[in-house]
């Protein structure tokens, strides 16, 4: 579904991504971990199409279903409308706009992108209504502006509701579990699982292996420096629990 | 991608400006220039009474001692008066009385074009409309129905011959002609407008409307609209204006009057589309509006939206006295600017009687090379006893060549009152637009969601049909004005 060639990228003039490669089919969670300033957050980023983020080289060729699409080359909302989600690190606040307006306006953009009937508002209310209930979530929620005033956990939870709504081919999330309770953890990752299928994929980003054990990877990776140094099962992801990242990144002081 | 924005917003994208036609209409029009002889023209096509040239005669001497006014936070070149024509009207079919089927097919077409169909067999549901092209109203819905409520709206060149007792009384009564320049100047040679009477305890069933619409070269538009709701009254009144793209720059020098007695409430809501110009500011039109409501009676409450998107150049301040005691004055405004266009616009909140509040809430949007301005003064009289009012002014930046600035004045002849001023200055940031286009909406379409959160607390003070309107109008106008 989608493959990473050597990808380069870039930041305000500081090269992130060096060298990054990455394969991930239909039905497979990956799991991204690593250390501070591995450039977890810059390949969501590259990835859902920031555009304070530069490409230097490489290539993403994205399946979303029995076609080849070069990601690199589309617009943030055209690889949305593809079927590619990021859930934010930090979720941006939008002033004034109902949660539950703009989740109606995104899915209706994403239908009219596919040539499929817009939703009206009262079959969206239901709609919502039946993927908030995934995610534990009262009515009160979606009448609140976007973001504005929202706890931690609410932020994250809105994204995963989005994604619910969205119902997008690859999520990648990024430190979903970053400023959440173990409780406000558990509620999101059961949401994030009750949409995992065999026709859709995940990237999970994250710093912890705690999350890992919600969201059960069927493959774990650890970036550094900018570039994959390790792949394995989930079974990585404990070592890493356990050992810290060190006698990844140094082999040699890791034998001392 | 582009096809994709084409299928989204294809009809938005087919011009600038779509209200920029104009229609060929054989008109009876004054020559150019102004002098008592002009005014005494615009009298007799009227079939005035004496009272009212004697008005107008007045006004037009007290404007010669006049200058025009410079204070605002903006220049423009100087306005030639003697090269305006102060009166056009298509012409009628012959002499008998006003009715629809004698008005112009292209002034009745013009109107359709506009989306406000003015035959009484087309007519808007809910809406009734007085229709006034160039200098005169060319026809008025709803009337019937409304006269058996005793609800008077006509036009106020009709209310000066039929009901002169009630015009005698309300005119200049809020504005006198001695208030400012274009006060004056709209009293000397006020064409036409829309004149409501919404008698003791009534509640007008539909809403009141009046669409003004400029067409002929080289004329200024006048119009003067009063309004007077009664003891325990209610109207809710609509304005929309929309003016041919012309290359020369055009005078609109309007005044609006409201009166609200003892607990009559009065709701005043516009949408303001004069043509602005082009991309370097040549042509649009000069906005130079006095609107204000006295709240004359107790408990009695004014209330004005306005949606400003067009002009090239805005001064308008609707403004409230809040002489009865309990009277509330509300302001409610979008002012959007694009391209050249500059906009001074705000509101006056003069505090007489006890217990009188207000409430002010403006949002200015500035993109291109645009200067958007809020200036506004909240004066609280020695007699307000615990008079309160609350302004919120927040400005909004997109691009970095556009201005917006505040002028908040606030004078306190009372100790007991309660102030509270917010203001802010946002731009859209990058991060707000990544994260709506990551969720499928293209990048006009983030923009205007941010837009809408920025202005819903006005938008939702606009009757529904009018506040899909005024959405409709900022996304067009802020197409492709953000890089």
């Amino acid at each position: 579904m989608l493959t990473i060639n050597d990808l380069y990228a870039s930041v305000e003039g500081t090269q992130i991504l060096k060298g990054l490669s990455l394969k991930i089919n239909a039905g497979e969670v990956h799991a991204i971990m690593g250390p501070n300033g591995s450039g977890k957050s810059t390949l969501s980023k590259i990835l859902a199409g920031n555009p304070q983020y530069t490409v230097d080289s490489g290539s993403v060729e994205y399946d979303p279903g029995g076609r080849s699409i070069k990601l690199l080359e589309l617009d943030p909302d055209i690889r949305a409308k593809e079927g590619l989600f990021l859930a934010f690190q930090y979720p941006v606040e939008v002033p004034g706009v109902p949660t539950s307006m703009f989740l109606r306006s995104s899915y209706n953009a994403v239908c009219r992108y596919h040539g499929v009937e817009e939703m009206d508002p009262l079959d969206f209310d239901v709609f919502l209504h039946e993927k908030m209930k995934l995610l534990d979530m009262d009515d009160k929620f979606i009448d609140r502006a976007v973001n504005v005033d929202f706890s931690g956990g609410e932020k994250k939870r809105n994204e995963i509701l989005q994604m619910a709504v969205l119902n997008p081919r690859l999520a990648v999330l990024d430190e979903t579990d970053s400023g959440l309770d173990v409780d406000s953890m558990r509620l999101v990752a059961s949401g994030v699982n009750k949409l995992r299928t065999k026709k859709n994929a995940m990237l999970v980003i994250t710093h912890y292996q705690r999350l890992l054990d919600y969201i059960k990877p069927d493959f774990v990776h650890v970036l550094c420096k900018g570039r994959i140094i390790k792949s394995g099962g989930p079974e990585l992801a404990l070592e890493v629990e356990s050992r810290g990242y060190d006698w990844l990144i140094n082999p040699v002081g890791g034998l001392r | 991608m582009s096809e994709d924005k084409n299928i989204l917003n294809g009809s938005q994208l087919t011009g600038d400006y779509k209200y920029g036609f104009y229609a060929e209409v054989d008109s009876d029009t004054a020559p150019k220039g102004l002098s008592e002889d002009i005014v005494r023209l615009i009298s007799s096509k009227k079939g005035e009474p004496a009272f009212m040239l004697e008005w107008r005669l007045k006004a037009f001497r007290y404007w010669q001692g006049m200058k025009e006014p410079h204070w605002a936070n903006f220049k423009y070149g100087p306005i030639n008066y003697q090269d305006i024509r102060y009166y056009s009207a298509p012409k009628l079919r012959g002499d008998g009385p006003k009715s629809l089927a004698e008005v112009d097919q292209e002034v009745v077409k013009t109107f359709e074009k506009l989306g406000i169909p003015i035959s009484e067999q087309k007519r808007l549901s809910g809406v009734a409309v007085d229709a006034v092209f160039d200098s005169v109203s060319v026809g008025t819905t709803h009337q019937v129905e409304l006269e058996k409520q005793g609800i008077i709206f006509c036009p106020i060149s009709e209310a000066v011959q039929k009901h002169p007792d009630l015009v005698m009384k309300y005119i200049g009564s809020v504005v006198p002609y001695q208030d400012n320049f274009f006060a004056a100047l709209n009293s000397a040679v006020f064409t036409d407008g829309s004149f409501c009477y919404i008698p003791p305890g009534v509640r007008c069933p539909v809403e009141l409307s009046t669409y003004f619409r400029i067409n002929a070269k080289e004329t200024g538009q006048f119009e003067r609209t009063l309004i007077v709701a009664d003891k325990g009254a209610f109207v809710s009144y609509l304005e929309g204006c929309t003016a041919p793209s012309r290359d020369e720059n055009q005078l609109h020098a309007a005044v609006v009057e409201l009166v609200a007695l003892d607990d009559a409430e009065i709701k005043y809501s516009t949408v303001q589309n004069w043509y602005a110009g082009d991309k370097n500011g040549l042509g649009g039109i000069y906005n130079f509006v006095t609107k204000r409501g006295k709240c004359a009676g107790r408990n009695s409450k004014i209330s004005w939206t306005q949606v400003e998107a067009g002009s090239a150049i805005t001064w308008k301040y609707p403004s409230c006295i809040l002489q009865g005691d309990n009277s509330v004055g509300e302001f409610y405004s979008v002012a959007l600017t694009n391209n050249m266009m500059l906009a001074d616009t705000g509101t006056k909140m003069i505090h007489i009687g006890k217990n009188t509040k207000s409430t002010i809430i403006s949002k200015g949007i500035s993109s291109d090379r645009s200067h958007n301005s809020y200036r506004g003064m909240v004066k609280i009289m020695p007699s307000a006893e615990n008079a309160r009012n609350f302004s919120q002014c927040d400005s909004m930046l997109i691009g970095n060549n556009c201005s917006a600035n505040t002028f908040p004045s606030i004078e306190i002849g009372n100790n007991s009152a309660t102030m509270e001023h917010e203001a802010t200055t946002s731009r859209i940031s990058a991060d707000q637009i990544f994260y709506l286009q990551s969720r499928g909406l293209d990048k006009e379409e983030a923009i205007s969601l941010v837009i809408n959160g920025f202005c819903k607390e006005v938008f939702k003070t606009l009757p529904l049909e009018f506040s899909v309107e005024a959405v409709k109008l900022l996304e067009m106008k802020l197409e492709g004005s953000v890089g």
